[in-house]
């Protein structure tokens, strides 16, 4: 089996590389939700680049679309494209990979970027899914700062009108935004109760964790007539103390000095965890 | 080379006026940072509003405030601030007749390589659509300290976009014609008349000096008022030439261009070629790469005005 924690830290550095090499990207969140990424692409989701057109394949939207540098890390891993393609030409002039999710490029679904627009669309895939029979799921993965939305509740309310159990959203609660704290900037607490209120069955995991993840998608796939969602607590920045937990590093691109110190960071984890 | 961009410039004015006039608030979503708005609510947190990433909640709360005799001021990001919050903007603010001011910040192709979710190309078209709303593009940092001092002196809707990039200077430090709602010349010419908004007046009048050494001579008509539309100025400028060339940082459809042929073409129809972003996500790139691609920079528009005299 895969060292899945390690693959983390790995696919972590890929990032690091494309946002280098690219001269932006969104690395805090890209850091934070990188386990709830590998969990999904190499534990829960039935996807891959040969049944990627298989109707009854499982579907993904990253609605936080900011983070399309740790979707691009995981679809490269999954053997989708090459990664050094993806660090060759991120963001730069002509290029297909931009820096938000796109649908013309393979195993990607729907584009995003704006928020607030993947629940309801996840909703739509998820009834559609219901509607034909099929045994495949939909999973969503939305930020913390992006559920003041309204979209956000109005599709929070239709999933469970639709009883969707065949969805499951997840919330990366690393607890900033661009501003500063989701607390300052506008309160999610608790984003628990709200989601409940609605009628959804609702987890709370260490979202760095991978083990966490992997069994909180197999405990979602088990509850039946609702919706689920799993708030994925978890760290923006996660893997250095250069940007853990420090809203500037919202869309930051390392100096030198901090890119040198970051990859030793992440290696150090990585070699911790294998 | 300026460094200054003209988001600072509204952010310096309008903190200007909120130090002696308590109903100037401004208000963000999660846009403080990308508004180049941060000094003010550092300074004014009793006339600064955060709602969180909720553009709607953003402009509906503006003319809340505005019903209540506030002056907000929304700033958000031009793609978000103009879709988004669309009917906001036409009820609320429009409809309503509100004194809001919408300012879409990062406008246009500004966020290069974050793709079409990102861009604005369609704000001009989607605002002035609107019955009762203004649309203003201002060109420099002049220009635009000289916009906001008017429009803080008015009491009914606007929409105003910026661009993320410091442009550099079309006029200079106080020397700024300015005439509210008045289109300004920057420089006059025979052949051919430009009429250009926003971040394209620059590169249209570095155009106009290059067609000058080629030795065809060009008007260049800074439209920062899209809507109302300088039409006076417009059929004045345009009177004796033989081609008329607009061009904006915007779809080809609904904006700059669509009006001045309207007015051209009922008044004094002659020839008008629209230069605007393709009717398509752009290709990747910064705005300037952007620019080169679709002809939008001076060497494009000098091109398109010298081919189809
Ligand atoms: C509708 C909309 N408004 C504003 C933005 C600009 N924006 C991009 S990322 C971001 C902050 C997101 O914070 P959060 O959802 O907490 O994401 P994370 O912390 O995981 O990066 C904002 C405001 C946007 N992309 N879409
Ligand atoms: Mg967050």
């Amino acid at each position: 089996m895969q060292n899945l924690k390690a693959l983390s830290y790995k696919l972590r550095r890929d990032v690091v590389e494309m946002i280098m090499a690219g001269k932006a990207g969104h690395i805090g969140g890209d850091m934070s939700v990188m386990e709830t990424m590998v969990s999904l692409y190499f534990h829960a989701m039935n996807i891959s680049p040969e049944n990627r057109n298989d109707p009854n394949r499982d579907m993904f939207v990253l609605s936080k679309g900011h983070c399309v540098e740790a979707l691009y890390a995981v679809l490269a891993e999954k053997g989708f494209f090459p990664i050094e393609q993806v660090i060759k030409e991120y963001s730069q002039f002509g290029s297909k990979f931009i820096g938000h999710p796109n649908n013309k490029l393979p195993g990607i679904e729907m584009n995003s970027g704006s928020l607030g627009h993947g629940l309801p669309v996840a909703v739509g895939m998820a009834l559609a899914q219901k509607m034909d029979g099929r045994p495949s799921r939909t999973y969503v993965v939305m930020g913390d700062g992006e559920l003041a939305e309204g979209s956000v509740w109005e599709g929070a309310m239709s999933a469970t009108q639709y009883a969707l159990d065949n969805l499951c959203a997840v919330v990366d609660r690393n607890r900033l935004q661009i501003s500063g704290t989701t607390e300052e900037v506008m309160h999610q607490d608790s984003v628990e109760a709200r989601f409940k209120a609605f009628g959804w069955n609702v987890l709370s995991v260490d979202g760095n964790d991978i083990d966490a993840m992997n069994a909180a998608f197999d405990e979602a796939r088990t509850v039946k007539g609702k919706p689920t969602l799993i708030v994925a607590n978890t760290v923006k920045g996660k893997g250095s103390p250069v940007m853990e937990n420090k809203a500037g590093w919202h869309h930051h691109v390392p100096t030198a000095e901090e890119y040198e110190q970051i990859m030793k960071d992440l290696e150090a984890h990585e070699k911790e965890v294998l | 080379m300026n460094k200054i961009t003209n988001r600072q410039i509204a952010c310096e004015v309008l903190s200007e006026h909120a130090r002696v006039d308590r109903d100037v608030v401004v208000l963000c979503s999660d846009s403080r940072g990308s508004a180049s708005l941060a000094p003010f609510a550092k300074e004014f947190p009793a006339q600064f509003v955060e709602v969180g990433i909720a553009e709607q909640d953003l402009v509906g709360i503006a003319a809340g405030l505005a019903k209540c005799g506030k002056k907000p001021y929304a700033a958000s990001p031009a793609s978000f601030v103009s879709t988004r919050s669309y009917e906001q903007a036409k009820v609320d603010c429009a409809y309503s007749n509100t004194n809001v001011k919408l300012i879409g910040i990062s406008g246009g192709v500004s966020y290069g390589a974050l793709g079409m979710s990102h861009h604005s190309a369609q704000d001009i078209a989607a605002m002035s659509a609107i019955p009762n709303m203004r649309v203003y593009l201002p060109s420099d940092r002049f220009q635009t300290r000289c916009l906001f001092e008017a429009l803080l002196k008015d009491e009914s809707p606007a929409y105003i976009r910026l661009g993320r990039n410091a442009v550099e200077d079309v006029y200079a430090e106080g020397n700024c014609p300015f005439e509210m709602d008045k289109a300004t010349t920057v420089c006059e010419g025979s052949d051919a008349l430009i009429v250009a908004c926003g971040e394209m007046v620059k590169p249209a009048a570095d155009a106009a000096a290059l067609l000058k050494t080629q030795g065809i001579s060009a008007t260049v008509l800074d439209m920062y008022c899209v809507k109302p539309l300088d039409a006076a100025g417009l059929l004045n400028a345009a009177k004796g030439v033989k081609l008329v060339v607009t061009v904006e940082e915007h779809s080809p459809f609904g904006g700059l261009g669509s009006m001045v042929s309207q007015v051209i073409g009922a008044n004094d129809p002659k020839k008008v070629l629209n230069l605007a972003l393709p009717d398509a996500p752009v290709i990747t790139g910064t705005s300037k790469e952007v620019f080169a691609h679709y002809g939008l920079d001076a060497e494009g528009i000098a091109k398109t005005v010298r081919e189809n005299l």
